[in-house]
């Protein structure tokens, strides 16, 4: 990282600082978790919200986008959370499922189908709940994220969330859906959720971030770790209001010959940066990441993922798709790290978008680096626009331009789609998409 | 006696003498006092007895170099350099080379004999085909020694010659268009060069000309402590083209020595510059002891329509590589291309790449980079793609591969693509292997040994990137690999 001398501290950061300052004593956990806390200040305090200049963040300059940092949201009463809830509209309204609310930040037991999931072999413990019973090594993440800017402000400011685990051997038939819900006024939210996949489970996770308004601000942390032999799907649909700045940061580490899906769909926030890290913590695992991203107006959404093989014989194969419209700016960032002695690493990753207006913008960034030589590493990486054959070839069969368009870019993002493997997330996904492509002008 | 052999020869009767009274002894140079300050600048200039403007822009660089600092993005590990511990000026006392081959060192011969390039091959090639005549300019340490077959240029209008002449000689084509393409600001060993450069090649090839004959420019360091800043400086005029190559040797020495060349390419019109370059700077030992510090700017810039840049390298030497050959595109239709071969052994480590700017309409770029690493070397490559608003129907295709032999060795990747136009379409591919064991039992099969094997399947994998070398070239780069890769296998 590239370390520059501080510049004047922006209001953004000055308001972090000082809401640190007046949250430190209510913030939950023993000794260990403040040292932490501390650390993550102090280190924040020396390098200040990331910016261009920092490598990893080059394409989304979050001093820049951040004037200002409202205050840390307050927990609602129940029935204020309800309503915040109700005006967001569901996702997967129709699903069968159970369902984890959280909103502004706060994990609303009351409204969660808490017992049932208890019947079913899953406990779901309050985020406070849980640090002040297992302690710091609950914050413990993979070292490929520990470093990063925005996962250390969550370790800051993470006071509330959920912690889910699934018990060894447990199947489950119906998806946990976890809601993440802002209000419309501007807040900050700094959750985190833990989701721990027990050896030999089964589960399908369907996590939404809805609602939010101008000026919002959520930096939440999603930590998955996948127990041995867990088969684990967690998609993550982000489709917040257009003032919204959404940082999100998922976590993945996989046990031996567990097999885990992370599908990230951004659609909706002025600006949002979705970054995964995951880490081989066990042989014979694989790790599929999917990636969808729909952008318009002025909106800049990006995805930034890094895998790191660490221990021989996985797989990992990433597919990330995007849309750029009218005045929008998509970016893609994609890492694979193979460590020495990784070998037998299989490693595939795909990432391609369509521009489809004249003032679209896109930046690539796969990298590969490699430090083991028994391996099959691969990036591919494309940038255009619809392929006027094709369009011709459609409306030559009668169909409109409009539809023709649509059509093509829905072949586009099938091959990210179809990949999903699941029809309940597949269909919420198209509906999506589908939506996005109706409301074109 | 065919001139690639004569320049050569006199190049290496120069390394003959020094060698006869051992590295240490330095009697038959003509050094400036070891350190950089503004008075060693005035040196240089007056030793090259510069126009005014010239020491004024060196010493402007100089003072904004002083406000610099170095880059660390790359991906390369190395003890800072003391840019006060060398000599930045180093000339030999001329003296008459010797005439036959026999003069020359047979350590040297032996050696080129390994490099695959027995003189008498070179001798034969340039004999049958009088097309493939090159004419050469030897650079040796700060100095060009020696330009060949320039009174046959002049003939055709082509102006060939060390930039020390062309400023005594060309004063306004220099002023016109050095620090065109890289500004003197454009980065930290950019503009030390601009402040210290002592020699280079610079080519004017008028308009409507195709150069008869390739050139190419044999860069040598021989002396202990120093660097070399070379300048090397390409015009082609509207409808020209050119065909350059560079070759580059050191000797081998315990010490790092450092090598800041800046290289600028200017295509106006239709114009084509090919330039192919085969860097085989002494890597260091096997433990990574000495070696050269290989950090160098060389940009093309394709300001005219329809014109073409071609890079084309093959770099086998230097403990540390530091290039991007890049090209701007800033002529409608105009074309960019990059060939890269890099093999690292040894305790080598690379980071090259090139950077494609699209500015211009219908542009098209081409890069192909194969990236081998053996040994306990780290190989890089690092490029940039990018349409600018205006740059509709850009294109670009990107393919670098990367082959790992050994366990300790490291290939990365990191590419920089950025779209700001939806017309351009932009592929980029990469993928990373190692020889695969299939391929070496098929080989093993029918009678190769390893090492044949190994050569084989690694001759095949840059086969894309030696198509495009001229063929002198291609011959020597084709048994380099194979000698840079000797027991890298098992």
């Amino acid at each position: 990282m590239n370390m520059e001398p501080r510049t004047l501290e922006t209001k953004a950061e000055a308001a972090l600082a000082e809401a640190y300052e007046t949250m430190r004593d209510s913030l939950p956990g023993g000794a260990g978790v403040a040292k932490l806390r501390t650390k993550a200040f102090d280190a924040f305090r020396a390098a200040g919200l990331p910016h261009r200049r920092v490598e990893e963040w080059k394409y989304s300059d979050l001093r820049a986008r951040l004037k200002d940092v409202p205050a840390f949201a307050a927990r609602r009463s129940e029935a204020d959370a309800k309503a915040v809830l109700a005006s967001a509209g569901e996702a997967y309204a129709s699903v069968e499922r159970y369902r984890l609310v959280i909103v502004d930040g706060h994990y609303h037991p009351e409204l969660s189908d808490v017992a049932a999931l208890a019947a079913d072999g899953v406990t779901v413990r309050p985020f406070a709940e849980a640090l002040a019973a297992d302690g710091d090594a609950l914050l413990d993440l993979p070292a490929v994220a520990r470093d990063d800017a925005a996962v250390g402000l969550n370790a800051i400011f993470c006071a509330d969330g959920l912690d889910l685990a699934i018990a060894d051997n447990t199947k489950l038939t119906k998806p946990v859906e976890i809601v993440h819900v802002s209000g419309a006024e501007a807040a900050s939210t700094g959750e985190r959720v833990l989701i721990r996949a027990g050896e030999k489970s089964e589960a399908v996770i369907l996590q939404t971030f809805v609602g939010g308004g101008e000026g919002t601000f959520s930096n939440t942390l999603t930590d998955i770790r996948a127990g041995k032999g867990a088969g684990l799907t967690v998609a993550r649909l982000q489709a917040e209001a257009s003032g919204t700045t959404h940082v999100a940061t998922a976590t993945l580490t996989l046990a031996e010959e567990a097999h885990a899906k992370l599908i990230c769909a951004g659609i909706g926030s002025g600006f949002a940066r979705h970054q995964s890290f995951v880490a081989f913590d066990g042989e014979n695992a694989r790790a599929d990441l999917l990636g969808i991203t729909m952008v318009r107006d002025r909106q800049h959404v990006d995805q930034t993922l890094v895998v790191d093989h660490a221990v021989p014989h996985c797989e990992s194969r990433e597919i990330f798709k995007t849309v750029v419209d009218d005045g929008a700016k998509g970016v893609f960032q994609g890492k694979i790290i193979v460590r020495p002695h990784a070998q037998k690493t299989d490693g595939q990753m795909m990432t391609q978008s369509l521009l489809l207006s004249e003032n679209a913008d896109m930046s690539l960034k796969p990298e590969l680096e490699i430090f083991a030589d028994d391996v099959q590493c691969a990036h591919g990486a494309t940038s255009g626009q619809i392929d006027e054959d094709l369009l011709f070839y459609l409306r030559a069969r009668g169909i409109p331009e409009k539809e023709a368009r649509t059509l093509l870019v829905l072949a586009f993002l099938s091959e990210a789609v179809e990949e999903i493997n699941d029809e309940i997330v597949i269909e919420a996904f198209e509906g999506r998409i589908k939506d996005w492509l109706s409301t074109e002008e | 006696m065919p001139a690639v052999q004569e320049t050569i020869d006199r190049v290496r009767s120069i390394d003959v003498d020094q060698y006869k009274y051992g590295f240490s002894t330095d009697i038959e140079s003509d050094k400036a006092p070891k350190g950089l300050n503004e008075d060693i600048i005035r040196f240089i200039s007056a030793k090259k007895n510069e126009p005014e403007w010239m020491l004024e822009w060196r010493l402007d660089a100089y003072k904004r170099w002083l406000t610099m600092t170095e880059p660390t993005w790359a991906r390369v590990e190395y003890p800072k350099i003391d840019f006060n511990d060398i000599y930045y000026y180093s000339a030999p006392k001329s003296t008459p080379g010797p005439k036959s081959l026999d003069e020359v060192d047979p350590e040297l011969l032996a050696t080129y004999e390994k490099l695959g390039i027995p003189l008498r091959e070179q001798e034969i090639l340039a004999g049958v085909e009088p097309k493939n005549r090159v004419a050469v300019d030897a650079v040796f340490d700060s100095v060009s020694v020696v330009t060949t077959f320039k009174e046959e240029l002049k003939k055709a209008g082509v102006i060939f010659c060390s930039i020390s002449e062309a400023l005594q000689e060309h004063p306004e084509l220099v002023k016109k268009y050095i620090g065109s393409v890289v500004p003197v600001t454009d980065n930290y060993y950019a503009t030390l060069n601009s402040a210290v450069f002592t020699d280079g090649s610079f080519v004017y090839i008028p308009e409507g000309v195709r150069c008869p004959m390739e050139l190419s420019t044999y860069f040598r360091i021989n002396e202990q402590n120093t660097g070399q800043f070379e300048r090397t400086l390409i015009i082609a005029e509207k409808g020209s083209y050119v065909s350059y190559l560079e070759g580059c040797t050191a000797p081998q020495r315990d010490e790092n020595q450092l090598h800041a060349a800046v290289v600028e390419l200017i295509a106006l019109d239709d114009a084509e510059i090919k330039y192919s370059t085969v860097q085989n700077w002494y890597p260091g030992d096997s433990e990574g002891k000495g070696g050269i510090y290989n950090f160098v700017t060389k940009r093309g810039d394709c300001r005219g329509k329809n014109s073409k840049i071609s890079w084309t390298q093959v770099e086998t030497g230097s403990a540390i590589t530091w290039k991007y050959p890049s090209c701007i595109l800033r002529g409608d239709n105009s074309r960019g291309e990059f060939y890269s071969i890099a093999v690292s052994n040894g305790r080598q480590q690379i980071d090259s790449g090139t950077k494609m700017m699209h500015l211009g309409k219908n542009t098209s770029s081409r890069i192909i980079s194969k990236g081998i690493s053996a040994g306990k070397s780290q190989n890089t490559y690092r490029g940039l793609v990018s349409a600018h608003r205006k740059a509709s129907n850009a294109r670009n295709f990107t393919q670098c591969d990367s082959l790992l032999i050994g366990q300790d060795c490291g290939a990365h990747t990191v590419p920089y693509i950025d779209s700001k136009n939806a017309t351009a379409v932009f592929e980029h591919e990469a993928t990373t292997s190692k020889i695969s064991d299939d391929q070496m039992f098929y080989c093993q099969q029918r009678g190769l040994s390893d090492e044949e094997a190994v050569a084989l399947i690694v001759n095949g994998f840059v086969k894309d990137v030696i198509q495009q070398l001229p063929m002198e070239f291609a011959v020597e780069a084709q048994k380099l690999i194979s000698i840079s890769l000797e027991g890298s296998v098992g």
